[in-house]
């Protein structure tokens, strides 16, 4: 099988999933250069601590919620604002979209892992962790028709298993893994250029 | 199916040009990522076969055209959406918009009105509502139509006193709308001051000067180019030291004009033309 080498990486969670994105953070060699972008589903109007405590967790590092055309830069952790849908243009710029939830979620998995894709292509990994709805499942079927690599974290090690289940229903060629085998995943398959 | 997309870069183009040559309305200047895909959502729904058949349905008929402008145009918006904003502007803006005898305040973009009865409420509470004059715009003349009847669906209204109160709101909501039936009507009183009308960001040219402008998650739909322009058109818009208002998660540190403005405070997005 061939192997990708990645651009970009984009982590979706929801419930249950706040503690498998900090394990990961932490994990993250302090030369790691790829993007990461992460969207989680979070409370509108209420504000928010999470970049805050995503720095906390990733020990320091660079955790930003990125503005309207900002642009896509190595080495950073980027977190998908509240109450907003986070794209991104052909020239790697953040674009960000205030349209209806989808499946009720602003930020939704679903676009971001659309948007990223039809951008990077084969260049994307995308990584699906534990959640309560059904986002997501749509985002890893577009991920995998542009040739990009998808993980879903295995049901039994999911806090909630309705997200990853039905992303796995609908992607039977998505690749299922634990928390460790994403990292490992993460670490050795990247074209990290350090 | 939603297997392949309909409409890619190359057809998008074709439709805005056409759509352009046909009725006036230039979407060139929009970001094209969200876009595509409010475009190919519309092509579904109005069950095109392809970009050509949606291309040839759009020019020959134009009720499916204004239902166009409608759909990829995005037209969500709340009353006291964003609390801490609102907060700020009570704080930092009204007290120096007091000082001036005839506040003039352009909504750009105003959507179906809801911000910019938000405003209005924070003029009426800081004693200043009669002596504002208040101009919203927006590129579409439904959500104008619907801005002017003041009317909203009654089941937001919990949220919105939530909202209201978060912006430091201390009065009772209730006493702002009348509710019938499952809509809710904004009181007249607060809404007689406001002038609406089209206005289109990325053609239309300066109509008058203000003391703010308020332009919140529309500029986020167009391209860097497109927003240097409507930028440019606000600075002139704006009287010596008057105040510009983006949504959280706007910046004008992409764009040409930044030395331009003072930023009164980074979090809410309030800026300050420094001339």
């Amino acid at each position: 099988m061939k192997e990708n080498v990645f651009d970009i990486i984009l982590i979706g969670g929801s419930a249950g999933s706040l503690e498998v994105i900090a394990y990961l953070l932490q994990s993250l060699p302090k030369t790691f250069t790829i993007p990461v972008v992460i969207i989680v589903h979070r409370m509108k109007n209420t504000s928010s601590r999470l970049d805050k405590m995503l720095i906390k967790e990733s020990g320091l590092r660079n955790v930003i919620e990125p503005e309207d055309k900002e642009p896509v830069k190595p080495g950073i952790i980027y977190l998908a604002p509240q109450n907003y849908h986070l794209l991104v243009e052909k020239d790697h710029s953040f674009s960000l979209d205030y349209s209806e939830p989808i499946n009720f979620s602003r930020p939704s998995i679903d676009l971001s892992f659309e948007s990223f894709s039809n951008v990077y292509g084969a260049n994307t990994l995308a990584v699906l962790l534990s959640g309560a709805n059904k986002d997501g499942a749509e985002g890893i079927k577009k991920v995998l028709q542009r040739s990009g690599t998808a993980l879903i974290q295995s049901p039994e090690t999911a806090e909630y298993t309705a997200m990853p289940a039905a992303a796995l229903e609908m992607n039977k060629t998505a690749i299922v893994q634990s928390p460790v085998q994403i990292l490992y995943r993460i670490l050795h398959n990247s074209n990290n250029k350090t | 199916m939603e297997e392949s997309e309909l409409i890619h870069t190359k057809e998008l183009k074709e439709i805005l040009q056409v759509l352009f040559h046909r009725y006036g309305y230039d979407f060139t200047g929009y970001a094209e990522g969200s876009l595509l895909r409010r475009v190919n959502r519309f092509a579904k729904e109005i069950k095109s076969l392809s970009g050509y058949d949606l291309k040839y349905t759009l020019v020959n008929d134009e009720s499916v055209f204004q239902q166009f402008v409608e759909e990829v145009t995005v037209n969500v918006t709340e009353l006291f959406r964003d609390p801490m904003y609102y907060k700020i502007l009570r704080e930092k803006v009204l007290p120096v918009l007091a000082s001036y005898p005839i506040i003039n305040i352009w909504h750009a973009g105003c959507s179906t009105g809801e911000e910019v009865f938000s405003m209005c409420i924070l003029l009426q509470e800081a004693g200043l509502l009669k002596r504002a004059r208040i101009y919203a715009t927006d590129i579409n003349p439904a959500n104008l139509e619907k801005a002017k009847s003041g009317i909203m669906p009654l089941r937001h209204m919990k949220e919105y006193t939530a909202n209201y109160q978060q912006s430091g709101g201390k009065r009772d909501f209730a006493d702002y709308y009348t509710a019938r039936y499952d809509n809710a009507l904004i009181n007249e009183e607060l809404r007689s001051g406001i002038i609406f009308s089209q206005h289109n960001l990325v053609s239309d040219n300066v109509f008058n000067e203000f003391q703010l402008i308020s332009c919140r998650n529309v500029m986020i739909y167009f391209n860097k180019q497109l927003q240097n322009r409507v930028l440019k058109l606000f600075h002139e818009s704006l009287s010596s030291l008057g105040f510009l208002t983006l949504g959280l998660k706007e910046t004008l540190r992409f764009s040409n004009i930044q030395d331009k403005f003072d930023t009164i405070d980074a979090t809410a997005k309030i800026f300050r033309n420094r001339e």
